[in-house]
């Protein structure tokens, strides 16, 4: 099996096989309650009952399992306003178009398959980063 | 009228640029049908049954005479010559060839215009009062705040991809003519100890399950409105069905999880996102400044002597303006025997025309698919209705049983299960026929060619639904449906009628009003209300009528 890629505004870099992902069920029945640990959530998942764990996780992967599914992006804006500052990475079935979203979201990076990366080369994801839409600027506004 | 900034004409240019390479990316393989879908879809074009269909956003139904001009010119050049307006204050080109969009949407941005949002699982075009800024009955012009939501939800990066489409209208007079309560978030302006606000209804619909929004908020401070709808489609999209589309809108949450759970949930995320939209003055005000009222010339306080043509024409389709002198015009395309909703490129040319030298330059469309000339001048009044005459614009039915609401149904549509445009049709020529839509006075007769209800017949005093039963058309009446602020979802009388039938159908119904009624005075929907549905059933099906058995 080939490796991920991660998209990030840098571009392409393979993710790195040995982050170790645990589901949220685990984290109570870890040992090492103070150890740093990196979290798999799927799109129906409850951010909250992360709460008392969230001071210890560096990051949260939330999986997007079909592109027509957005539940991702209201889970990364809910983790952010909670105060979650640790890496926040959207994997699975994104398109470019979805970059920039998942970016105004609270995402740092898109994790993509290795199929989808040779389908949807790295200059379509550049070409779609960046676009800047109206609620930054409704925000700007509003804080002016 | 709203002045599109730099922003906005960059940002719509922008669109048409991503929207030619999605386009290119969809053809050369980079891009799966699945993933281009959504795609096509929020740039407003849908394959319909013979053709792909071109939506193109009215934001809130309102446009200047050069927007109306471009319209044209875009019918000719690339479609039939016609538009159709719709049910949501848009217009849909029902024609379009694939490689031609680009070039269309390029032309609508020439002239500030997208079709943005106009379809797919996202926040649609804002629908509000298509008489906002010009009604007597208004506490607030509803505009600026679906400008200010216009703007919000245009490319929101939260909710592109929501469970399904979500609607939002809003109207800032005490009468209800954006029908706020079938929709998922239903916006009406009010005013509490002096400060200006929001009813909030959400989870209302038409479609195969009408609801009637339940009041989520009493009173909203307008300043609050951007985060509340906010933490709406934030729960909504955490919450919504995505295993069943047909259960997958905001009413279905509601209904199965309670509208307290959803206030509950709603509130704890309004607090969350209230900080993050500190000063919605600063936004509005801007906006605000751009909805000035036009510099009105004084006139006479009464309308002109005319011929008894133009008499007609202004008892029926002149609304109450705020100022005396002048007066809100419905432009019926509802001319008994065509296309409902339908108006040619020289009609629309003509209605542009009529709005820049009499309408200081001010068109609306109404979800009751006629066009609105909001402010007009009542010295001016008989030179508007000439012009109109003379372009088959000058039915005098605003709100008679002629002015018909109906879907495009089986002509086009791939969802349609009955043809709509012919039983639309057949029912306006023959109240036409008798003379009797004036007699009748005000009724609201919509038709929907399936049970996705783009017609409203739900909210009609008469609703009709096409079906389709063992191969052929069948048409089921609802009676008492209303849509202002008394909304009411229509009840069924019974075993649908064929389509041979069912003009007869409408004609027993309405002699039983006539019969019936108390005075000329007492409109159909009151007399529904005091006899209820047995004594139109007593008429619709019994008399030797033909009973169907479906």
């Amino acid at each position: 099996m080939s490796t991920a890629i991660l998209v990030t505004d840098a571009g392409f870099t393979p993710t790195d096989p040995a982050e170790h992902w645990l589901p949220p069920a685990d984290l109570d029945s870890s040992p090492e309650l103070c150890d740093p640990v990196r979290v798999v959530l799927t799109p129906e998942a409850d951010p909250d009952l992360l709460g008392p764990h969230l001071a210890r996780i560096v990051a949260i992967r939330i999986v997007f399992p079909a592109v027509a599914d957005g539940r991702g992006f209201t889970l990364a804006r809910r983790l952010r306003r909670m105060g979650f500052a640790g890496r926040l990475r959207a994997a699975g079935q994104l398109i470019p178009e979805q970059y920039p979203m998942a970016r105004a979201c609270g995402f740092d990076e898109v994790e993509i398959d290795a199929d989808r990366a040779l389908r949807q080369p790295e200059a379509d994801w550049q070409k779609a980063a960046g676009r800047q839409g109206y609620l930054a600027r409704l925000r700007r506004a509003s804080a002016a | 009228m709203y002045a599109y900034s730099d922003f906005d004409e960059s940002f719509v240019r922008d669109r048409v640029r991503q929207f030619r390479d999605q386009v290119a990316r969809r053809i050369d393989g980079r891009l799966t049908e699945d993933e281009f879908k959504p795609l096509r879809l929020m740039n407003g074009l849908y394959l319909q049954l013979h053709a792909y269909m071109l939506r193109v956003a009215i934001p809130y139904g309102t446009l200047d005479a050069r927007q109306m001009r471009q319209l044209a010119a875009i019918s000719e050049r690339w479609d039939r010559g016609y538009g159709h307006f719709t049910t949501r204050q848009n217009i849909q080109f029902n024609w379009p060839k694939l490689g031609d969009v680009p070039d269309m949407l390029d032309a609508l941005a020439d002239v500030g215009m997208h079709a943005i949002q106009t379809s797919g699982n996202c926040v649609r075009n804002v629908t509000s009062d298509h008489f906002a800024g010009a009604a007597a009955d208004e506490i607030a012009d509803p505009r600026p705040y679906a400008e200010l939501l216009r703007q919000w939800s245009s490319d929101h990066p939260e909710f592109q991809y929501l469970p399904r489409k979500f609607k939002i209208a809003i109207t800032g007079a005490t009468a209800d003519r954006a029908v706020t309560r079938a929709h998922d978030i239903g916006l009406r302006v009010v005013a509490r100890d002096g400060a200006v606000g929001f009813q909030v209804s959400v989870g209302g619909g038409l479609g195969r399950t009408p609801m009637i929004g339940r009041i989520i908020r009493d009173f909203l401070p307008e300043a609050d409105l951007v985060p509340y709808v906010e933490a709406v489609l934030g729960v909504y999209n955490q919450l919504g069905r995505r295993d069943n589309k047909y259960k997958a809108r905001i009413k279905i949450a509601v209904h199965e999880m309670g509208l307290d759970t959803i206030r509950d949930l709603v509130e704890a995320r309004f607090a969350e996102t209230r900080s993050e939209f500190p000063g919605a003055e600063a936004a509005l005000a801007e906006i605000r400044a751009a909805f000035r009222a036009p510099g009105f010339r004084a006139g006479g306080t009464a309308i002109p002597s005319g011929s008894p043509a133009f008499r007609a024409w202004a008892d029926t389709n002149l609304a109450a303006h705020r100022r005396g002198d002048h007066a809100i015009v419905t432009v019926s395309l509802k001319t008994p025997g065509q296309q409902p909703g339908d108006a040619s490129a020289d009609q629309m040319r003509v209605i542009a025309d009529l709005a820049e030298t009499y309408g200081y330059d001010e068109i609306r469309i109404s979800h009751r698919q006629n066009v609105i000339l909001p402010h007009v001048r009542k010295d001016d009044l008989p030179a508007v209705f000439e012009a109109l005459a003379a372009a088959g614009l000058a039915a005098a039915n605003a709100g008679l049983i002629s002015d018909i609401i109906a879907c495009p149904g089986m002509d086009y549509c791939a969802l349609a299960t009955a043809r709509s445009i012919p039983v639309a049709q057949e029912i306006a020529v023959l109240f036409e026929t008798l003379d009797l839509a004036h007699e009748v006075g005000p009724l609201r007769l919509n038709v929907s060619g399936c049970i996705n209800a783009c017609g409203h017949h739900h909210v009609a005093d008469i609703g009709i639904l096409g079906l389709e039963r063992a191969g052929a058309e069948t048409y089921q009446i609802t009676l008492g449906g209303d849509p202002t602020e008394r909304i009411a979802i229509g009840e069924r009388t019974g075993p649908g009628f064929a389509a041979d039938e069912i003009v007869g159908a409408v004609e027993r119904i309405v002699m039983a009003y006539l019969e019936r009624r108390e005075s000329r005075d007492e409109t159909f929907a009151d007399a529904y209300r005091r006899l209820g549905l047995a004594p139109f059933q007593e008429a619709l099906y019994t008399e030797g009528s033909k009973e169907d058995a479906a």
